[in-house]
């Protein structure tokens, strides 16, 4: 190579290079791979920083490119922790053999078994429900009381809910497999399909905006969505949101409850600062760090007795489908093969 | 091409005092270039799981029918944009032609995710225009038709839109370099401006046009952003899905190897539509063209074709994102964004430059050496273009981490030292990710240019006793400064803009510009998002503008020297 060009190359690399700490490794750290993103995670390891001093490493990514980065790097990774924004991934963590059980009394206190793994691998850091959602005035009061009224004739070109690509759907389609067997919820799905105001598209929040601009009537989507438009800064998004209204589904009696998701964390299987993570595990279930992911995300927390944010509280209360989080990820891949033979995009 | 040339006048092998480096040298760093790619193609191997016979018996046909028709649809698109927009600003005269010569390759600096949400943003069934004509006319939905932006034609409109600066790049070069003993004689011969551009220009200007739509290609076949966001299922989408929702990277990679051989049916025909054709110029009689003067009706199509794509592919967007840049808190000077713009640009330009270096010494190395194997190598190492970032990066992460993790085992075991991870998880491991991603883009380039240098020009310089290296420095580079600058940009738009890779190799607590635009868009904060996607759209006109002059400056007898 040309040695000016080589000399330009070294200078520039050194210069990127220059604030970032050479090694990972030191004391008195703890390296964190996300896939909830930065702005919606970095406030509360600042704050854990300045509790604990100490420092926290981020990279953030999707989650499925991160189990990778951390499989390929294997024992040497510098990865303590493992954030996700839902189950499945991280019972994928914990398949592949990434994650290592951890007991802390803490934890095991804080978090509804539920939204733990059993053999203690990971930890649900907070929930979200996908209800259905209504614009007021064009489905009457009690017309929907379930999941399973949405494949009646009568929806046929008035629902919305985006693609099965997105995490979300597959793992309330493996809730339903759960719940149902494979059979029925392929029915469900193609019967859901059916009724299609438009191919699935955009996201979330493109469904509710959809819904309230008069696309379809009925709309899929996970509460925070419709919460941070309620509480956002944007007029249209306020004016679209304060038209929906939201059907808890599955409440009756011995019905099986809306369907939630949660994110979560778990310490990695080499972990070099093993009780570094386990201390920001436990600072991020504190009740202060539960109360801002509900105030800041519009999340409910999985911790009992901490509030709930103003917003959630109007949407109401609801009882939420118990089955154990691991089953999600055990059954997502079933649940995208059901989706594409149900052709939902 | 004329290769038997420059072997024939190759002085004997004994004047050479490294006999082979060229050879070898070569094809040891196409092989690393394509380490990656191969990593994925060997997943080939691996036993096949019964979800490819799933994905055959339901979505399969989905995913290449939808790609085919994208590709079919784009390259439709930055051809008729591409073309007429070179031809105009490049040989005729009308009002506002110097302005339209660096506007024309504005929308380049845009990439075609942040594009797909903001027409989505103005164009769909909530948005603004349609809200408005709702208002105006009383309609409700369903009562009017409307283009639905989220589309297989949405995606090719706004997939056109970002790459048609390709085509117009190396087609408005191409018509520049001709020399003009060619057109003047077809003048003679009776050619009027039409004929004179269709008989002679346009198939003159071929291998470069092809080249450029190559690109645009590639490019669509590895888009990822706007196909997810608009719902489409395509390769890209369906290797995502099976991946990460299937939990199964062997298929995903089969897919992708799948998607790879479309891009080698490309490349094949790129090759075989110059098989044989020489393009370089015999005569280098050049002079200022004298352009068509365009008057009446012709002067306002002209102006309008190529005021249209600038509009369409930069103004408005940029435009819709200063509207949601405004209404935000992000600040552009704190510290932070700052870091952002610096982290962006640095990795650009070391990217930029070691593609260019790459590019040149293979390029030159299968000029002075021609071998089938060197070929086939250069080749797989410059597929990485059509692969999506994120499969180039898992491609590049496996590799890496191997060869961390043996060093690490033999140092442990050796001397009791554990040297941890030394190259995965840092910017080398990403910076080899661009190259191997965006090398196709320098390597086109500068093969075009070496392709358009007379072979008796290294015949000269060689018999005059230069060694190989010298001729590529002293004679081949200064010839090609404009080629090489193109290149050289290109790359650094492209990184730029560059995401899936970032994302995924990044160090611990380094971002980027696209980086901080994709957290906020993915979130559906596409308001959030607005002021780092301006950003970079910002700092991508700095290098388009600085290409635009380059090519301007790159005609020959054009005032400097050349």
């Amino acid at each position: 190579m040309h040695p000016r060009l080589a000399r330009l190359l070294i200078l520039l690399l050194l210069a990127l290079l220059g604030p970032i700490p050479a090694t990972a490794l030191a004391q008195g750290e703890v390296n964190v791979y996300s896939a909830r993103q930065e702005a919606l995670i970095k406030p509360l390891l600042d704050e854990f920083t300045e509790q604990t001093g100490i420092r926290v490493n981020l990279v953030t990514a999707q989650a499925g490119a991160l189990l990778q980065r951390l499989r390929s790097e294997g024992r040497n990774s510098p990865a303590d922790l493992i954030i996700t924004v839902d189950a499945g991934n991280l019972h994928n963590a914990q398949t592949a053999g990434v994650l290592q059980p951890v007991r802390s009394e803490a934890l095991e206190a804080a978090i509804p078994a539920q939204y733990r793994d059993p053999e203690h691998h990971w930890f649900g850091l907070s929930m979200r429900a996908r209800p259905i959602m209504v614009v007021e005035g064009r489905v009457a009061e009690g017309e929907i009381s379930r999941y399973e009224d949405l494949t009646d004739r009568r929806y046929r070109g008035r629902i919305c809910i985006r693609s099965s690509d997105n995490v979300y759907n597959q793992s309330m389609i493996a809730a339903m497999i759960v719940a149902k067997g494979e059979a029925e919820t392929e029915a469900w799905a193609r019967g859901l399909v059916a009724n299609l105001a438009r191919p699935p598209r955009g996201g979330d929040r493109d469904q509710i905006r959809a819904a309230a601009a008069g696309q379809c009537d009925i709309a899929i989507a996970n509460t925070y969505y419709l919460a941070q438009m309620l509480a956002g800064d944007d007029a249209n998004d306020r004016e679209a949101a304060r038209r929906i209204r939201v059907i808890w589904p599955n409440q009756g009696e011995g019905d099986r409850g809306t369907h939630v998701n949660i994110s979560g964390a778990g310490v990695t299987a080499h972990a070099p600062n093993r009780d570094n993570a386990i201390r920001l595990l436990e600072f991020l279930m504190s009740d202060a760090s539960q109360q801002w992911y509900a105030e800041a995300n519009q999340e409910y927390p999985v911790k009992e007795g901490v509030a709930w944010s103003e917003t959630l509280e109007r949407l109401g209360r609801f009882r939420a489908d118990e089955i154990n989080m691991a089953l999600l990820g055990e059954y997502n891949a079933r649940a995208v093969r059901l989706m594409d033979r149900a052709r939902w995009r | 091409m004329n290769q038997d040339a420059v072997q024939a006048a190759a002085p004997p092998a004994r004047t050479w005092h490294r006999p082979d480096a060229w050879r070898t040298g070569v094809v040891l760093t196409a092989l690393v270039l394509a380490l990656p790619v191969l990593v994925v193609f060997a997943h080939l191997f691996l036993p096949s799981t019964d979800v490819w016979q799933h994905l055959r018996e339901t979505v399969l046909r989905d995913y290449v029918v939808n790609s085919l028709l994208l590709m079919l649809g784009v390259g439709a698109g930055v051809l008729l944009i591409g073309i007429p927009t070179a031809w105009l600003v490049s040989l005729c005269e009308f009002p506002g032609r110097r302005i339209f010569q660096w506007a024309l390759l504005l929308p380049l600096a845009m990439p075609a995710y942040i594009i797909a949400y903001t027409y989505t943003g103005m164009l769909d069934f909530p948005g603004p225009v349609q809200t408005q004509l709702r208002e105006w006319f009383g309609w409700g939905y369903g009562d009017y038709w409307f283009p639905e932006i989220r589309s297989l034609g949405g995606a090719m409109a706004m997939l056109s839109l970002v790459l048609y600066p390709y085509v117009y790049l190396l087609a408005r070069a191409a018509f520049l370099e001709q020399s003009v003993c060619v057109l003047e004689v077809s003048r003679t011969l009776g050619n009027g401006p039409w004929a004179g551009f269709t008989r002679v220009a346009l198939p003159l200007a071929r291998p470069a046009i092809i080249t450029g739509l190559s690109l645009a290609l590639m490019e669509t076949l590895a888009d990822y952003g706007t196909v997810a966001y608009f719902g489409i299922p395509t390769f890209t989408t369906g290797i995502f899905r099976t991946w990460f929702g299937m939990a199964d990277p062997a298929a995903a990679a089969q897919l992708s190897a799948l998607l790879m051989s479309f891009v080698f049916v490309l490349i094949v025909l790129e090759r075989w539509s110059r098989r044989r054709a020489r393009f370089h110029h015999t005569s280098s009689r050049y002079t200022q063209l004298p352009r068509y003067q365009l008057r009446g009706w012709r002067r306002v199509a002209a102006v309008a074709v190529c005021a249209l794509p600038v509009l369409l592919g930069f103004v408005l967007p940029a435009l819709q994102l200063a509207n949601w840049a405004a209404g935000t808190t992000e600040t552009w000077m704190s510290a932070e964004f700052l870091r952002l713009v610096w982290n962006s640009l640095g990795l650009a330009a070391i990217a930029a430059l070691l593609a260019l270096a790459l590019a040149l010494f293979m390029a030159y190395g299968q000029r002075l050496r021609p071998s089938w194997s060197n070929a086939v190598a250069v080749r797989v190492a410059g597929m990485g273009y059509a692969v999506p970032g994120t499969v180039i990066a898992v491609g590049v992460m496996l590799p890496f981490a191997w060869l961390d993790n043996t060093v690490d085992a033999w140092m442990r075991e050796s001397f009791g030292i554990s040297t941890g991870l030394i190259l995965s998880g840092t910017l080398v491991a990403l910076i080899f990710a661009y190259c191997v991603r965006f090398l196709a883009v320098s390597l086109q380039t500068v093969e075009a240019a070496l392709g358009k240098i007379k072979p008796s020009m290294d015949d000269a310089a060689r018999s005059l006793g230069m060694p190989p290296n010298r001729v590529l420095r002293v004679v081949h580079m200064p010839i090609m400064r404009g080629s090489l600058l193109t290149a050289l940009l290109l790359v650094f738009v492209d990184v730029l803009k560059e995401l899936p890779a970032t994302l995924i190799l990044r160090p611990f607590n380094f971002n980027t510009l696209a980086v901080r635009t994709f957290e906020l868009a993915s979130d559906e904060r596409l308001a959030d998002a607005a002021s780092a996607a301006l950003a970079i759209v910002i700092a991508g006109i700095i290098p388009v503008i600085l290409l635009s002059r380059t090519i301007s400056r790159s005609r020959p007898g054009h005032d400097t020297a050349a």
